[in-house]
C-alpha cells in the first residue's frame, strides 16, 4: 500500500469512498434510466403480463397460468392437452361437455344418431366472433381441413367414422366425397363409414370443431397462429396472445349463451412448466390455481391451503416389447416381472401423491360401464407381489430361452421427473427381487418414441390418455392393426374382441368384449399396470366452479367465478 | 563472473586463463529449479495451501471414501425416504402387512376410530354411516384441524353410504396425523363432519428387518422387538438412498468431469497451439481461423446440441459424450494461449542458439518451448476445472446431464432443489460440494498463477 | 480503419457460414423423430409432414435450401408451433432475452468496478472482508441454486410485508426484470470485483500514482483520474467475452423466473427435436456473437489507444 501517514491514508480513504458513493449513486440512476428505457423498448415489441392479483374482484378476472404454450390452435391440427383445454374455452362443437362432465348440447341442439349416420340441428342464433352465422358448412368444411392429406393432421383418424374419411386422409378419394353433407344451413347430415355407438361422444373432440372457410382461406397458412388469426365461436374470445408469456381470454359478446361464462376475463398471465415457480406465484398471490408435487405437501398444509385431487384419466404402466427377437417376448419372464412388483409400493412410497391408483388395468377406474362403473362390474384381476411364483415364473423362463442368466433388459424412458424416480426404483426393485440387470435408456421425447417405434427396447414407461369418453379409447391399443401398439403385441383373440367392441351397437355385448381383452391383458402379461395418474392441484379460496376433467377441456374456467 | 578480474588492457602475458573458482560458487541457498521454486513460492500462500489440501481431501473423499462408507448408492430404503441427517430410527417388528377388508374385532363406535394399531404401513379408519350421507371424504393433516381450517390432503372419495372403512398407506411417517371425515349428502353439502388425531408408529417387518441386514436371521426377531433402521449420516434422497454414498459417487461423475475434460482439451490446445506456433506463416493463419471458427459456436447451445447428437444408450451414464463434447468445443482457447507463448519464444536467443547447435523441431517443442509454457498451461488446467464442473451440474439441471441412476453433484442439486423447501439437506450437500471444490480450484488457480508466473502475478 | 472493419466482417460471415454448417449437420445427427408425436401418423400423414419440411428429400439438397433459405433471411417454419415462422418467433423472444443480458452486463459492470475499487479502498477492513465473502459466494454457488433460492426469497419477503413488492415470476414491467438480471450478472459481477480489486491494488504501486502525490495533485483527482480509470481498463477487457456468456448463459434464469426469452425457447426445442427452431436459433445466436466480438474490439482501439488495430 502506499506509504502515506495513518491520517493522511484516512483522509484519502474518505474522500475516496465519497467519490465511490457518488460513483454508486450515480449508477444506481442510470441503471433506473436504462431499465425504463429497456422497458419502454420491449413494450413496443410485446404486452407483458402486468402483475395483478390472482383473483380481481372489481374486474371480474381470474388470472391463471398454462403450463405449456399451444403449439397452435388451429383444432384440425392440436394434439396437446393445453391446447385442448385453451380451444375448449373460445371453441364449441356440436356437443360439449358439461361443468358436471356429462354431454351437453353444443352448437348443435338436437341431434338424432342411428345405425348409418346422424343429423344435427344447429341452434339458429350460433355466430361467429365476427357476428356471422355459423352453419353446418362449417363443419363440413372443418372435417375436411382435417382428413386433407396436405394438412397432414395427426388426429385425423379420430374423424374415420365418417364415410369415406379414411381413404380422403389417404388421397384416395377428393374432399368432396367426405360423408358430411350441409342439408341446410342449420342441418348436419352424417352418414358412417360402419355403425358406431360413441359418436356423440366423438364430436365434442377438438378435431370436430367448426373453422369456417373463407376466414381459413384469408390467413394464408396461419390459420390459428395468432390471436387475430382465429375465428370463435365459444364462450370467450382470445384478444391478446403474447407467445411463451401470456395469453388473454375476454367474454365473446357473440356467444349464444351469454350467461355460461361467469368472469369477464381470464387472464392467462404466465407461461411455465416450473413447478416450483407456480407453487410461488400461488404463494405470491398471482394465480389463482396451482398443481401440488409431492415434495410441496407438507408446505401446502402448513400453508392452510384447500386441497383438491382429481384423477386425469390417463394410466400409465410398463409395456413390453412382443417382438420376436426379444426376451420380453416369454411370457413367463413376463409374469415373473409381473409378480416380482407391487405398484402400490410405487404410488404409497415413490410417487406419493394424493390421486395416484395403484395401477391394475388398463383400463382406469372412472370408465362407464352397462348401469355403473365397468371396474365394477368387470373387476380387474389382480397379481399380488408374489416373490415364489416370480422366481418360479423366472427358472420356466430361463429353461424357455435356454440361458443361465437373462440378458440385460433395456428399459425406455422419457426425462420427466416421475419416469426418473419411477425407472431408478424398477432397475433397483427387479434387480432385488430377480436379479434382473435393468439398463436404464432415457432419453427426450422424440429420440423416445423413435425408439418405441422401431422396437429398440425391451420394456418402456408408456402411458395413455382418453381421447373420448368410451372404454374403446384404452382398449383398441393392443390390437395388432393400432399403430400405437409399439410393442407389437399380436393376439388374434385379442383382436376379434376389438372388432365386436368397435362395431357393436348392444352397451353389454360390448362391456363383456372389454371385460375379455381385460382378462387377456392379464392373463398374457401384455402390460404391467403402473399407476392411475392424479393431479393434486390448490386453488384462491375466492375462486369457485373451476371444473376438472378425464376426458374434454382440463382445466376448464368457463363455469368458474368469484366469491367475495 | 565477469567481476572476478579486471585487468588493466595490455600485452597477452596479462592474460592469465580464467581457472574456475570454486568457493566463488558457493551457493548461500540450494539451487531451486523453476518449479521448486514455484513449490516454495505455493507453500507460503496459505489461502492456496488450504485449496490445495482442500482438493486432496475431494479426492480422498471420492477415491477413499467409498472404500470407507461401503453403502451401496443405489440401494433403496422406500420406509426411510427424504430423512434429514439425525433422524429417528426406531422401528417395531411387526407382522407382515396383509390387505384389509374392513373387517374390524371390536365394533363399539359411535365416532370415527381407527380399527387396528397405526403404523407407518397403514393406518385403518372405520367409522359409523352417517344418516342421510351419499359419499364421504377422507382427509388428512400434519397440523390440528379444527372447525374452520384447511382439512389437508384429500386422500380418498368414497361413493355411496356403503363403504365405511378407510385403509391410508401414503407415505405415512412416524409422526402425528390428523384425519378428517366429512360426509356429504347427494346435493355436496357436509352432513357430518369429525376429526381424528392418529400417533403413526414406525414399523418393520421381520423379512425386511433380515433383507436390510438389520438383524442376523429371522430367529433373532420377535415381534414387538425395536430395531434401528440403517444408518445415513447425511439422511436420504427421494428413494431412501444414502446421501453420502451418492455424495461419493457423484463426486466421480463430477470430479471426472471437472478434472479430465480441462485437462483433455487443454492437451489438445497445447498440441494444436504449439504446432502452429512453431511452424508459423500460412499455416499458422489457417490453422488459427479454424480455431477461430470452433470459438466462435455458443457454447452452451451446441453443448446441448452434441450431448443429444452423441445420444447415450441404455444402462450408459452420459458421462463419455459430455467430456466429448467439452474437448470439441473448448480446445482452441487454449490454442490461441499456446501459440501466442510459443510465437514469443520462438524469437529467445536461447530458440535460435538451439537451432545454430542442430536441434530439431521435435526437440525444440519438447525440451524448450513446452516446458517454458508449462506454467501458463498449468494455470489454465486449474482454472478450466470450475467451469467445466459447473458445465455438468448446469447440463444436469436442465435435464441433458448424466442419466439415471448415475448420481452427480449436478443431478443432485437438480433433486434437490425441488425438495428445498421441506427437506433442504437433499440440496444444501451437493450444493455445498460443489461450491467448495469451485472455490478450493479457484483459489489454488490464484495460488498457482502466483507461483508458476512471474507476469501474471498479482499484488496480493 | 475501415478495411480493417470490412475485413472483420468478411470473416465474421465465413465464421457464421461455418456455425450454420456445423448446426446443420450436427442436428441431422441427433438420432429421434422430429416429427414423431404421441399418437402414432400413417404412413402417408408421415410422407406429407415430411414433404412439408423438406425432410424426404437427399440431405445435401436440403443442406443447399437450407444455406439459400439462411442468405435470404429465412429459418422456416417451426416443427411443433406447425404455424409459426423460426423468424417471428426469434423476433419476439430474443429482445426479451437481450433486455435480460444487457441490464446482467451492466449491473456487473458497474457493480464490479464499485465493489472493486471499494474492497481496494478498505483493503483488510470490515467492507472489504464483508464484500469478498459475497464474491466468493457468487463465484462458487451454481446460478441455478442462486436462482431457485432468490426467487423463494422474493415470496417470503412480499410475505413478510404483506404486499407485492417485486414480482416473484413473469415478464413485462421494470420490476420483472430486476431480480432476474442482478441473478443473471452475480456471477460476473463476483468475477469483475476481484478484477478490479487486484487492479486497483497493482496500481496503487505504480510509478505515475507516486508521481501524481508527488505533484501535490488532490487526492481526489489522484483516484478519480489516475487510479481509477487504469483500473477500469483490464475489466473492460474481459467484459466483451462475458457478454457473449451471459446472453447465452440466459436459460437458467429463464427456466426459473418463466420469463419468455429465446434460451428457455432453445431448450424447450431441443427437447422437442424442432430442427427448424435449433438450427435458427443457433445461428442467430452465433452471428449476434461474432457481430457482438467485433464491436467490442472495434471499441478497445477507441477507448485504449495502446491496441492498435492492424
Amino acid at each position: 500500500m502506499t506509504k502515506h501517514t495513518p491520517a493522511n491514508q484516512d483522509s484519502f480513504t474518505s474522500s475516496a469512498g465519497r467519490q465511490l458513493l457518488a460513483f454508486g449513486a450515480a449508477s444506481i440512476a442510470g441503471v433506473i434510466v436504462l431499465m425504463m428505457a429497456l422497458s419502454w423498448a420491449s413494450s413496443l415489441t410485446s404486452t407483458g403480463s402486468i402483475s395483478t392479483d390472482a383473483v380481481d374482484v372489481t374486474n371480474n378476472t381470474l388470472t391463471l397460468f398454462l403450463r405449456e404454450e399451444p403449439p397452435q390452435l388451429n383444432s384440425s391440427l392440436s394434439t396437446d392437452t393445453v391446447s385442448g383445454s385453451v380451444l375448449g374455452h373460445v371453441m364449441e362443437g356440436l356437443l360439449r361437455y358439461d361443468e358436471h362432465n356429462r354431454l351437453a348440447p353444443g352448437i348443435a341442439e338436437r341431434w338424432e344418431i342411428n345405425e348409418d349416420g346422424a343429423l344435427f340441428h344447429l341452434r339458429p342464433d350460433a355466430r361467429w366472433s365476427d357476428g356471422k352465422s355459423l352453419t353446418a358448412h362449417d363443419f363440413v368444411f372443418a372435417w375436411q381441413v382435417a382428413l386433407d392429406p396436405k394438412t397432414a393432421s395427426e388426429y385425423s383418424f379420430i374423424l374415420y367414422p365418417v364415410k369415406n374419411a379414411e381413404a380422403i386422409n389417404k388421397g384416395e378419394l377428393p374432399l368432396s366425397d367426405i360423408g358430411a353433407r350441409a342439408i341446410d344451413d342449420r342441418t348436419l347430415e352424417v352418414t358412417f363409414e360402419r355403425p358406431i355407438a360413441y359418436f356423440d361422444k366423438l364430436v365434442a373432440f377438438s378435431t370436430y370443431y367448426p373453422i369456417r372457410q373463407d376466414f381459413y382461406e384469408s390467413t394464408d397458412g396461419s390459420y390459428g397462429s395468432d390471436a387475430h388469426t382465429l375465428l370463435y365461436n365459444g364462450p370467450f374470445v382470445i384478444s391478446r396472445w403474447v407467445h411463451g408469456a401470456n395469453l388473454l381470454m375476454e367474454k365473446n359478446p357473440e356467444y349464444w349463451d351469454l350467461d355460461r361464462a361467469k368472469v369477464d376475463k381470464l387472464d392467462f398471465a404466465y407461461i411455465t412448466s416450473d413447478a416450483s415457480a407456480t407453487l410461488n406465484l400461488f404463494k405470491d398471490d398471482k394465480i389463482a390455481y396451482a398443481t401440488l408435487q409431492a415434495e410441496n405437501l407438507n408446505n401446502a398444509m402448513e400453508q392452510g391451503w384447500d386441497i383438491f385431487r382429481f384423477m386425469d384419466g390417463s394410466v400409465f404402466y410398463i409395456e413390453f416389447n412382443h417382438r420376436p427377437e426379444r426376451p420380453t417376448r416369454n411370457l413367463n419372464l413376463r409374469k415373473a416381472m409381473l409378480y416380482a412388483q407391487d405398484s402400490a409400493e410405487l404410488v404409497f412410497k415413490v410417487t406419493k401423491l394424493p390421486g395416484y391408483l395403484p395401477g391394475v388395468s388398463l383400463f382406469p377406474v372412472w370408465l362407464q360401464g352397462v348401469n355403473t362403473f365397468f371396474r365394477q362390474e368387470y373387476p380387474a384381476p389382480r397379481a399380488q407381489l408374489n416373490l415364489e411364483k416370480a422366481r418360479y415364473h423366472l427358472e420356466l423362463a430361463k429353461q424357455e430361452l435356454g440361458v443361465e442368466e437373462i440378458p440385460p433388459l433395456v428399459l425406455l424412458t422419457g426425462d420427466n421427473p416421475i419416469s426418473n424416480i419411477q425407472s431408478e426404483y424398477y432397475q433397483q426393485i427387479f434387480s432385488k427381487n430377480l436379479g434382473l440387470d435393468l439398463k436404464i435408456d432415457k432419453q427426450i421425447f422424440k429420440q423416445r418414441l423413435a425408439k418405441m417405434l422401431s422396437g429398440d427396447f425391451d420394456l418402456v414407461l408408456a402411458g395413455w390418455g382418453p381421447d373420448y369418453d368410451d372404454p374403446l379409447t384404452f382398449a383398441d391399443l393392443f390390437a395388432s392393426f393400432n399403430l400405437n401398439n409399439r410393442g407389437r403385441y399380436e393376439n388374434p383373440e385379442f383382436d376379434k374382441w376389438v372388432r365386436v367392441a368397435q362395431s357393436s351397437q348392444d352397451v353389454q355385448e360390448r362391456m363383456d368384449a372389454f371385460g375379455e381383452i381385460q382378462q387377456i391383458l392379464f392373463d398374457d402379461v401384455v402390460i404391467i399396470p403402473n399407476y392411475e395418474r392424479g393431479i393434486t392441484y390448490v386453488t384462491h379460496p375466492q375462486m369457485r366452479g373451476m371444473v376438472r376433467r378425464a376426458v374434454g377441456p382440463d382445466p376448464d374456467f368457463t363455469n368458474a367465478y368469484i366469491v367475495e | 563472473m565477469a567481476e572476478s578480474t579486471t585487468p588493466a588492457p595490455g600485452s597477452p602475458d596479462q592474460f592469465t586463463p580464467l581457472h574456475s573458482e570454486r568457493e566463488i560458487h558457493a551457493l548461500t541457498r540450494p539451487s531451486l529449479s523453476y518449479w521448486q521454486d514455484a513449490w516454495v513460492r505455493l507453500k507460503s500462500n496459505t489461502r492456496a495451501l488450504i485449496s490445495l489440501y482442500l482438493v486432496l481431501g475431494l479426492l480422498a473423499f471420492t477415491v477413499i471414501g467409498p472404500m470407507i462408507w461401503t453403502v451401496d448408492p443405489s440401494a433403496q430404503d422406500v420406509d426411510q425416504v427424504s430423512r434429514p441427517p439425525g433422524a429417528d430410527r426406531a422401528a417395531r417388528v411387526v407382522e407382515p402387512y396383509k390387505p384389509w377388508d374392513g373387517s374390524v374385532a371390536v365394533v363399539d363406535g359411535e365416532r370415527l376410530q381407527l380399527a387396528d394399531t397405526p403404523t407407518n404401513q397403514a393406518v385403518r379408519l372405520i367409522w359409523p354411516a352417517a344418516p342421510g350421507a351419499e359419499s364421504y371424504w377422507i382427509y388428512r393433516n400434519i397440523l390440528p384441524v379444527d372447525e374452520n381450517s384447511a382439512k389437508g390432503l384429500p386422500l380418498i372419495e368414497l361413493f355411496g353410504n356403503g363403504t365405511t372403512h378407510f385403509e391410508d398407506r401414503l407415505d405415512l411417517a412416524p409422526r402425528i396425523y390428523y384425519y378428517t371425515l366429512v360426509a356429504l349428502d347427494g346435493t355436496g353439502v357436509p352432513v357430518h363432519r369429525e376429526t381424528l388425531a392418529v400417533d403413526v408408529k414406525r414399523v418393520v417387518t421381520v423379512e425386511e428387518a433380515v433383507g436390510r441386514g438389520l438383524a442376523d436371521s429371522a430367529e433373532d426377531l420377535l415381534v414387538s422387538d425395536v430395531v434401528h433402521l440403517a444408518l445415513h449420516p447425511l439422511g436420504t434422497d427421494y428413494l431412501g438412498r444414502d446421501m453420502l454414498a451418492r455424495l461419493m459417487h457423484g463426486a466421480r461423475v463430477s470430479l471426472f468431469i471437472g478434472i479430465f475434460a480441462p485437462l483433455l482439451y487443454v492437451l489438445v490446445g497445447v498440441i494444436y497451439g504449439s504446432a502452429a506456433g512453431f511452424v508459423g506463416g500460412q499455416t499458422d493463419q489457417a490453422m488459427m481461423r479454424f480455431a477461430d471458427f470452433v470459438v466462435a459456436l455458443p457454447f452452451l447451445l451446441f453443448m446441448i446440441l452434441f450431448k443429444i447428437a452423441f445420444g447415450i444408450g441404455p444402462g450408459e451414464s452420459g458421462v463419455m459424450p459430455m467430456l466429448v463434447a467439452m474437448v470439441v468445443l473448448l480446445w482452441p482457447s487454449t490454442s490461441r494461449l499456446v501459440r501466442g507463448q510459443i510465437l514469443q519464444i520462438r524469437e529467445e536467443g536461447y530458440i535460435s542458439a538451439s537451432r545454430l547447435l542442430g536441434a530439431r523441431a521435435g526437440y525444440l517443442i519438447l525440451r524448450h518451448m513446452i516446458p517454458n509454457t508449462m506454467g501458463v498451461i498449468l494455470v489454465t488446467v486449474t482454472f478450466a476445472i470450475p467451469s467445466a464442473i459447473f458445465t455438468e451440474a448446469f447440463l444436469s439441471f436442465i435435464g441433458m446431464g448424466v442419466a439415471p441412476p448415475t448420481p452427480s453433484w449436478g443431478s443432485m442439486c437438480n433433486d434437490g432443489i425441488k425438495t428445498m423447501l421441506t427437506t433442504p439437506h437433499e440440496l444444501i450437500f451437493p450444493a455445498l460440494l460443489i461450491s467448495i471444490t469451485v472455490l478450493a480450484f479457484n483459489l489454488l488457480g490464484d495460488g498457482m498463477r502466483d507461483a508458476l508466473d512471474a507476469r501474471m502475478r498479482s499484488t496480493e | 480503419m475501415l478495411r480493417y472493419t470490412l475485413k472483420r466482417l468478411f470473416q465474421g460471415l465465413i465464421t457464421v457460414w461455418f456455425i450454420a454448417t456445423a448446426t446443420f449437420f450436427a442436428m441431422h445427427n441427433v438420432p429421434g423423430d422430429p416429427l414423431a408425436n404421441d399418437k402414432a401418423a400413417t404412413e402417408e400423414i408421415r410422407a406429407n409432414l415430411e414433404a412439408k419440411y423438406g425432410l424426404d428429400k437427399p440431405l445435401v439438397q436440403q443442406y443447399l435450401i437450407y444455406m439459400g433459405n439462411i442468405l435470404r433471411g429465412d429459418f422456416g417454419i417451426s416443427f411443433t408451433q406447425k404455424n409459426r415462422r423460426v423468424n417471428d418467433i426469434i423476433a419476439e423472444h430474443f429482445p426479451i432475452s437481450a433486455i435480460l443480458g444487457i441490464l446482467a452486463v451492466v449491473f456487473a459492470g458497474l457493480g464490479g468496478v464499485l465493489w472493486g475499487a471499494l474492497t481496494a479502498l478498505y483493503r483488510n477492513r470490515l467492507p472489504d472482508i464483508i464484500i469478498m465473502f459475497l464474491v466468493i459466494l457468487g463465484i462458487s454457488v451454481p446460478s441455478f441454486v442462486v436462482a431457485a433460492i432468490s426467487q423463494l426469497a422474493l415470496v417470503n419477503l412480499n410475505d413478510a410485508v404483506n404486499f407485492s413488492l417485486l414480482p416473484v415470476a413473469g415478464w413485462g414491467t421494470v420490476w420483472h426484470m430486476l431480480v432476474p438480471s442482478l441473478v443473471l450478472g452475480l456471477g460476473t459481477m463476483a468475477y469483475l470485483t476481484r478484477l478490479m480489486r487486484s487492479s486497483m491494488l497493482e496500481i496503487v504501486n505504480s510509478d505515475y500514482i507516486r508521481t501524481a502525490k508527488a505533484k501535490g495533485l488532490p487526492p481526489t483527482r489522484i483516484f478519480a483520474n489516475h487510479q481509477m480509470r487504469n483500473a477500469i481498463l483490464p475489466v473492460v477487457t474481459v467484459l466483451g467475452p462475458s457478454i457473449a456468456a451471459i446472453t447465452t448463459g440466459g436459460f437458467v434464469v429463464e427456466l426459473v423466473f418463466a420469463i419468455p426469452g429465446l434460451g428457455r425457447y432453445f431448450v424447450q426445442a431441443v427437447q422437442q427435436l424442432d430442427y427448424t427452431v435449433i438450427m435458427g436459433t443457433t445461428v442467430f445466436y452465433g452471428a449476434f456473437l461474432v457481430f457482438m466480438v467485433i464491436v467490442v474490439d472495434l471499441l478497445y482501439g477507441w477507448i485504449d489507444p495502446r491496441v492498435r488495430l492492424e
